[in-house]
């Protein structure tokens, strides 16, 4: 049902893609408006959203400590899993970020007759995330090449690098395989297992069909229905020179991929997506575990809360403590 | 209702169908209710217990009352709903991390299967992530505006009565352990959504007795349990008096001491219940043999803090305690004993919450000179991390075969773990005083360990059935242990661990006594001019004499 | 506590990179593609159209026909010309400079066909 209802809607959105690029005038809304606007949405939500989130302090310092602390010199510490120390937290922070150190740790737990549990290494999750971002991030960046004018070297090795196999012609980029595989992947693991489909929701299967109708429609305009790059070039470099054009015949599939991104755009900021800032943020993997060593400050502490006092509890037990020879301040 | 035999329920939870045996719930989780009958909730707070702490906290437990869960009516506040709502904004402004678990969840479902109540019940909201959706889905419908618009389809719900209820029943299935935010890419940390909710459910006074009642004690007597003054310093005598007769050494504790040097406080179960007890006289044998110039104290009697599961003010009160204790004594430092969740508030939240100290001077060890510079600050010190120096430098006579009675493996304590990073130093003890050692299999011990699966105040009788299900993980790895080398003796450094994994292993795995690590250090202490020991400190046969025993 | 001193750089950065092409290309569209058109001849063996879009693959095929299965090197007619499917005594007849065609859209484009991997492109006369 919600697999369908996320179908559905980025069906939709494919129609009235296609529809707005057939009316006339359809293809510069497209092609020359909507891209700011979405863009313009991407980052003013984008930073609304994490300014939001700046704005709430970080009153205790709660790491998820992942191995063994700082404390007696001769003890190993682990030092990026437990780190006290910025540099340490920075290489949690990179090894998180890049290379999803959490979900490397992943296990699988099943249960079996005894009742007897059975805890293994289960690294699926961390691999088929790992090759939907890497390519995410890969395609982003070879289209670059649309964007700037002229390409610098370095997103020209990246799509030679890309593209390294030579084999079709235009030469296929193994990105393009592994984006549609990682979404396949990171879609169907949904599907079958059977704790995650429970807990799915139409913002988890949609994002991910979109992404695919728009690696979809790239896929095919490289390789199939191949509208005239060197317009579209001229609209993408036009769009980052703010003298938007549409210099020419495109074809309908072309717009109807803008349309999609730019509804990735606009949806992103606003949904789940945002984790691409939240885990710079979270509280329990970017702050040193050195809460022993330093004082750490919260801005909303109540100073008006005291414990119930000594002298309190000496009035209320001061005979009993006397007769057990307890010392009292007050005789 | 009578709970279940370990066969049966074990029978249960590996054939009945569940989300954990591979069968897919048909009503999807926003349709099905929570519904309470015995056996499946704590006993709510008594009245005096509210109105008490409302005394203390005004506005922070709601309206004392009498009430049941198995009520349709749960006598809330007209405004409740806006109490709540108020409360969930109040505290997204206050709490960063709040706002970032709430927002960044990609139910990518790495967690589901790292929570031991789920494990153990296969009940789809212990899974982490939907328990942090059953409060997502109304800040979705509250707090964004795709929620409110789209509702239902973009899995927003609007906060009702029986969402409150079901709220009160899986924020009370969370031990706040934080095994789910190990396994999290973003580290959504499931123990501070609940300690959040936990919070708001009190501002309508929806609380338990169980964690309620220690907590209201706590603030007057000192300790959980209501111990007066004399009654503490009695069962410490008393243990003093075991002591003795075991080792033929009378040790000599002091009480609210001012000048000591230390000021030691641990959780209040070891001075009064089995086998926390023997953890005690192991603290008092290790003080004794090394000299400590330290005391105990009646007023700051308890190390752990319930205000940790009742809300961040009672928590701070709570824990107040322990620095005007140590000014008004005019100790040096603070050496803190074997416990769970009292080391996470000291670790994670005593020095914002009541520091700096600056009265206190940076611990350093009178017996080895050592300065625990990584207490720079707090100038609290773990009773293993002070051990493990002294062993690590020669400072502890110890025969470790007086422990070869028992064949020990070692369970890390949840908020030590992973709240802390305690991994190794109880293990450098155990090396020097245990011959048998063996450890749990891997994914089931240090920063992977399982909760003992009663902890943040779930240690309460009428829960067992859910308490033994939640403490199945723990208790299937010792069993391995167990049957593989026959382990007798599950090790920990935690109060809560001590009381409630007696009870897990008796019912899961019969046969396997705890105990702190610290009994075990007495246990292998060699005192001076003690006499010759022929029991342990429970009074059980040592292994020499065992033997005897045997061949008589 | 609230790490502005930290989210403030990170979110400056983040604007930098999602705006980078806007800064690179500081305004100036570039040089726009201009391939020079044969002296020559008129007509191409297809419609341009068709060619621009499809030209690669039209000369892959010819690959692979020719050097792979054997094909006729000789089939291709145009205006009444007939061509060699030859990349070099074919296209390049009329197509004469290598980078004054081939390069000015691929250079833009970024396109890398890797033709000159094998053949040698013919000296520029100039």
């Amino acid at each position: 049902m919600k697999v369908l209802q996320s179908v559905l809607l980025v069906l939709a959105l494919v129609v009235v893609g296609f529809v707005v690029a057939i009316i006339p005038g359809g293809q510069a809304l497209i092609g020359k408006v909507l891209p700011y606007l979405a863009f313009a949405v991407f980052l003013l939500f984008f930073i609304v959203k994490v300014v939001g989130w700046a704005k709430s302090p970080v009153p205790f310092r709660i790491p998820t400590t992942a191995g063994q602390e700082k404390s007696l010199p001769w003890v190993k510490q682990s030092r990026f899993d437990n780190p006290s120390t910025t540099g340490g937290v920075i290489v949690r922070m990179l090894l998180e970020v890049t290379m999803f150190r959490s979900l490397f740790r992943n296990t699988k737990a099943e249960m079996h007759d005894g009742p007897y549990l059975a805890h293994g290494s289960s690294k699926y999750l961390w691999l088929f995330a790992l090759i939907f971002h890497y390519s995410f991030l890969v395609v982003v960046l070879r289209h670059l090449r649309l964007f700037l004018n002229p390409v610098p070297g370095l997103i020209q090795a990246l799509g030679g690098a890309d593209g390294f196999l030579q084999v079709l012609s235009p030469g296929l980029y193994i990105s393009d395989l592994t984006i549609v595989l990682g979404l396949v992947l990171l879609f169907g693991r949904r599907l079958v297992r059977p704790q995650i489909r429970y807990i799915s929701l139409v913002n988890d299967y949609f994002p991910l069909v979109l992404i695919f109708a728009i690696a979809t429609s790239g896929i095919l305009m490289r390789y199939i229905i191949r509208p005239d790059i060197i317009n579209i070039k001229q609209l993408a470099v036009g769009l980052a020179t703010f003298h938007p054009v549409i210099p020419g015949e495109m074809g309908t599939i072309f717009f109807v991929h803008l349309f999609l991104v730019c509804c990735l755009l606009v949806y992103f900021p606003f949904s789940k997506l945002m984790h691409m800032g939240g885990v710079f943020l979270s509280p329990t993997r970017n702050m040193a575990n050195n809460n022993r060593m330093v004082h750490h400050d919260n801005p909303w502490n109540d100073p008006a809360i005291k414990p119930h006092s000594y002298a309190g509890y000496e009035d209320e037990f001061r005979e009993v403590m006397k007769e057990a020879e307890i010392p009292v301040e007050k005789e | 209702m009578a709970d279940p035999k370990a066969e049966q329920l074990g029978i249960g939870v590996a054939k009945d169908p569940s989300l954990m045996t591979g069968a897919i719930p048909r009503r999807g989780w926003m349709d099905t209710p929570a519904i309470f009958k015995p056996g499946n909730y704590c006993y709510p707070g008594k009245p005096e217990m509210v109105e008490y702490l409302n005394k203390a906290l005004p506005g922070k437990f709601g309206e004392p009352r009498v009430w049941s869960p198995e009520d349709e009516d749960w006598k809330l506040p007209e405004n409740w709903k806006e109490i709540i709502l108020e409360g969930l904004r109040e505290r997204l402004d206050k709490f960063r991390s709040l706002k970032i678990f709430m927002d960044c969840c990609v139910r990518c479902g790495a967690c589901a299967d790292k929570c031991h109540f789920f494990l153990g019940t296969g009940d789809p909201k212990n899974m982490p992530v939907l328990r942090a959706e059953l409060l997502r889905s109304v800040y979705r419908r509250e707090f964004s505006k795709a929620g409110k618009i789209m509702g239902k389809m973009v899995g927003a719900r609007d906060l009702t009565v029986d969402v409150l209820k079901e709220w009160f029943m899986y924020f009370y299935q969370c031990t706040e352990c934080r095994r789910c935010s190990l396994y999290c890419p973003y580290g959504i940390d499931t123990a501070e959504i609940t300690m959040m909710m936990r919070e708001l459910l009190h501002l309508v006074g929806i609380n338990t007795n169980w964690i309620l009642e220690p907590a209201a004690n706590s603030n007057r007597t000192g300790n959980h349990m209501g111990l007066q003054p004399h009654t503490f310093k009695e069962n410490i005598e008393y243990l003093v008096d075991d002591i003795e007769e075991i080792t033929g050494i009378r040790v000599e504790p002091t009480f609210n001491r001012k000048g000591a040097e230390i000021l030691f406080i641990t959780p209040s179960a070891d001075v009064f219940a089995e086998p926390g007890i023997y953890t005690a006289m192991g603290y008092l044998l290790l003080f004794h043999h090394i000299g400590l110039d330290y005391t105990w104290s009646t007023y700051a009697s308890e190390g752990g803090n319930f205000g940790l599961f009742t809300n961040n003010e009672l928590m701070k009160k709570l824990n107040g305690k322990m620095y005007a204790e140590a000014e008004r004594l005019g100790v040096k430092w603070i050496l803190g004993g074997e416990c769970g969740h009292m080391w996470r508030v000291v670790h994670q939240y005593m020095d914002t919450l009541n520091g700096p100290p600056d009265f206190l001077e940076v611990p350093k060890s009178p017996i080895t000179g050592t300065v625990f510079d990584n207490a720079a600050s707090t100038k609290m010190v773990h009773i293993s991390e002070f051990t493990a120096d002294l062993i690590h430098h020669n400072k502890l006579k110890l025969d470790s075969s007086r422990n070869d009675h028992r064949k020990v493996t070692y369970h890390d304590s949840c908020n030590t773990a992973r709240a802390m990073g305690l991994l190794e130093e109880p293990r450098i003890i155990l090396k020097e005083v245990v011959n048998d050692f063996h450890e749990m299999p891997e994914h089931t011990i240090r920063e992977e360990t399982f909760c003992c699966g009663s902890g943040t105040g779930l240690n309460t009788g009428e829960i067992m059935e859910l308490r033994m299900r939640g403490g199945l993980p723990r208790a299937n790895a010792v069993k391995f242990v167990k049957e593989k080398y026959d382990v007798n003796t599950l090790s920990c450094v935690c109060a809560i661990d001590r009381a409630t994994l007696s009870v897990l292993m008796d019912y899961w795995t019969p046969g396997v006594d705890v105990c702190g690590v610290s009994e075990l250090v007495g246990n292998a202490l060699i005192m001076e001019g003690e006499k010759e020991r022929e029991t342990g400190l429970r009074f059980e046969p040592l292994a020499g004499s065992e033997e005897g025993e045997a061949d008589v | 506590m609230y790490d502005k001193g930290k989210i403030i750089p990170g979110l400056i950065v983040f604007v930098l990179i999602a705006v980078s092409p806007i800064i690179y290309n500081r305004g100036n569209a570039g040089h726009v593609p201009n391939p020079e058109k044969p002296k020559n001849a008129k007509e191409c063996v297809r419609p341009v159209a068709e060619m621009r879009e499809s030209h690669m693959q039209m000369v892959i095929d010819w690959r692979t026909d020719v050097i792979r299965d054997n094909g006729a090197r000789e089939a291709v007619t145009a205006g009444g010309v007939k061509y060699v499917r030859s990349l070099q005594l074919g296209c390049m007849k009329c197509h004469t400079s290598k980078q004054k065609f081939c390069d000015e859209c691929h250079k833009y484009a970024s396109v890398e066909p890797y033709c000159w991997d094998c053949h040698i492109a013919p000296e520029e006369k100039d």
